[in-house]
């Protein structure tokens, strides 16, 4: 039966979320675009309300929540501010690896900690040289008696300078290509690594983005989750889940953009009128909202499909909301800030921050590029 | 120890009233209903005395129709233990109120009873006193600190009182206390808390069960009027000493500020 209705629990939560937004992050987000500091109380503040780490599986205490509960999140917290909500998020990509790929006891080692404290952990499969081409990464891991020696880099990492845990993306042989790549888990406290600067991005100024390199570290055998060759299966596993409340964020912030343009546009008078009465800026208007709502709906589709097992065909789904909501997201902020004209150029408007915050979703997580090519790949399947 | 909270759901400070064709009410049709703000610091000291005391419950408790339950489960949401809702239709007043929450306070045995100083939609300030009175209890409001004895006999507090100062009460319990903003931080319904809140069983009586089935309203709202609208401000003239002047009299005399 087709059913279009959050549960009582889905919009409780989506309510909570909207609170907290509302008094956390909404009267913060400006100073830390700013700044670029690390948003280091919010995380704990959302911490404590219980929005982290929301996929750690129920039999080891966690809340064993989905995509659809984390995509709720993602859109409320993407309306207030794209740069801390990926600072709280990103959590959960990390931590997905171990999730899907790890045994009781290493998700019981590595994983369940994070319910007791405010911890970080980063996914680490992007390098210098592998971005879309993640496939072909080169961070070599050597087999050492009970040990694998890491060496490399990886670039482009979130929150890397304050993660407690990496999940790190290698290979034990070059010559197998993706059928090489394992994934470790890595304590951010083994001697070996060292990080780059914290890049000093366009936007999601206050999320940490680093380079990592990793120098003779030695990592335990037992910290290997999956097996050997499995490793780039995993990751893609991973990114299935967490495509798609990557693309809620964009909503979020894309419906942020569209409700300040409105409000703006009733109130600024020329040639005698609100603008807002004015066929230009309304069709923008319109065009916001149809794509924010097609944009939602995907997002919601390809949740419910992942959530109910049907793995591929969310995935696809995925493909599309990514797609869709990032595109759509930068064309709504770039007319809000249109429809604000000189003043929504300026830092005192709000606008200017989400479109440089939302340009990023069209590049991490997949580009847009690669995402056609899932869904043209798909498509042509048949 | 019981630890009461009586709560109400109120229409979000957001809100864009507008009053029904016969102006007896407003349209509740797209209302987004929310916990009264200051009941939130309540239900938050309500929490906070438990923790301090390390033993105790918390039950919350409010009046209303169907709708109001979902005020309960937010409440428990935040940690609230036990929630009581009683069913009440039709047209409410603080005396049906509070005998209602009276009754129940009877029942469930509160020895300390938390409630916010006023509601923000109608702000009549009355039923912590209207509660204390029918349960012949002390009360006191405006309180921004709550410290209960050792022995759990008494409670002191601070009320605020104009210009800043505060004024420290000695009470003895069972007491009603209306809170005000400032006594604490309430903390978020938590993800883990919302998804528990919703299978948390809700005790139900309705107006009969607590001996009520007679009562009425018996303060009835005959008319409801929007604000005026806003005038333009005032512009004055002549030189400053003259403005300065003109000012304090208008401040004195017709916005009577001081």
């Amino acid at each position: 039966m087709l059913n279009f209705s959050l549960s009582d629990e889905q919009t409780a939560l989506r309510d909570m979320v909207r609170k907290f937004v509302q008094q956390e992050i909404i009267p913060n987000a400006a100073k830390y675009d700013e700044t670029g500091e690390f948003p280091r109380e919010i995380i704990n503040k959302a911490w404590e309300a219980g929005l982290m780490n929301i996929n750690i599986p129920e039999k080891f205490g966690g809340m064993g929540l989905g995509v659809l509960s984390d995509v709720i999140i993602n859109e409320e917290m993407g309306a207030g501010c794209l740069g801390i909500t990926t600072s709280i998020a990103v959590n959960t990509l990390g931590l997905y690896p171990i999730i899907l790929g790890g045994t009781d006891a290493q998700i019981e080692e590595f994983a369940v900690p994070f319910l007791s404290s405010p911890k970080l952990c980063s996914f680490c499969l992007t390098e210098p040289g592998a971005g879309s081409d993640a496939g072909s990464l080169s961070t070599m891991a050597t087999e050492e008696g009970d040990h694998f020696i890491l060496n490399g880099s990886k670039m482009w990492i979130t929150n890397a300078g304050h993660a407690d845990l990496f999940t790190v993306f290698c290979t034990t042989n070059k010559e197998l290509k993706t059928k090489g790549i394992i994934c470790l888990a890595v304590p951010a406290n083994l001697p070996g690594i060292s990080f780059g600067k914290h890049e000093n991005k366009l936007g999601q100024r206050c999320s940490d983005t680093r380079a990592i390199n990793f120098d003779n570290v030695k990592v335990p055998k037992k910290n290997l989750i999956g097996k050997i060759g499995e490793g780039f299966k995993i990751a893609m596993r991973t990114l299935d889940r967490t495509r798609t409340p990557i693309a809620a964020g964009a909503v979020g912030a894309a419906r942020a953009a569209m409700t300040y343009s409105k409000n703006y546009a009733k109130e600024r008078k020329q040639f005698g009128q609100p603008i807002a009465n004015f066929q230009a800026i309304q069709f923008m208007l319109a065009d916001m909202a149809v794509k924010i709502e097609s944009a939602r709906l995907l997002c919601y589709n390809s949740g419910w499909l992942i959530d109910n097992g049907q793995i591929e065909q969310g995935g696809y789904f995925s493909a599309l909301a990514k797609r869709h909501a990032a595109d759509m997201a930068m064309e709504v902020a770039t007319d809000a800030v249109q429809i604000y004209g000189g003043y929504g150029y300026t830092k005192e408007y709000p606008v200017e921050k989400i479109m440089r915050d939302v340009k990023l979703v069209q590049i991490y997580e997949g580009t847009s590029q690669i995402q056609r090519i899932v869904i043209a790949r798909h498509l042509l399947k048949d | 120890m019981t630890i009461i909270v009586l709560i109400k759901q109120v229409p979000d400070t957001e809100t864009k009233v507008r009053i029904t064709g016969d102006k007896k009410g407003i349209e509740t049709n797209d209302i987004k209903w929310v916990i009264n703000p200051y009941d939130e610091f309540a239900i938050e000291e309500g929490l906070k005395t438990k923790e301090r005391l390390k033993e105790g419950t918390v039950t919350v408790v409010t009046v209303g129709p169907d709708r109001t339950v979902e005020a309960l489960r937010t409440a428990v949401a935040m940690g609230a233990d036990n929630a009581i809702h009683v069913k009440a239709e039709g047209t409410l007043d603080t005396y049906l109120v509070s005998k209602a929450l009276a009754e129940v306070c009877k029942k469930e045995n509160g020895q300390i009873i938390f409630t916010g100083k006023q509601a923000i939609d109608d702000d009549q300030a009355a039923t912590f006193a209207y509660v204390a009175e029918l349960l012949d209890y002390p009360s006191a409001t405006v309180i921004v600190k709550c410290d209960i004895s050792a022995d759990k006999t008494k409670a002191t507090l601070e009320q605020e009182a104009d210009s800043g100062a505060k004024n420290i009460i000695e009470t003895s319990l069972p007491a009603v206390i209306g809170v005000n903003k400032g006594i604490n931080t309430p903390r978020y319904a938590s993800l883990p808390g919302i998804m528990k809140a919703k299978k948390k069983e809700i005790k139900t009586y309705t107006l009969n069960d607590l001996g009520l089935g007679a009562e009425t309203a018996r303060a009835i709202d005959t008319d409801y009027q929007l604000p005026p609208e806003r005038a333009a401000g005032k512009k004055l003239s002549g030189d400053i000493p003259t403005q300065v002047k003109e000012l304090v009299r208008l401040l004195r005399e017709e916005a009577k500020v001081i």
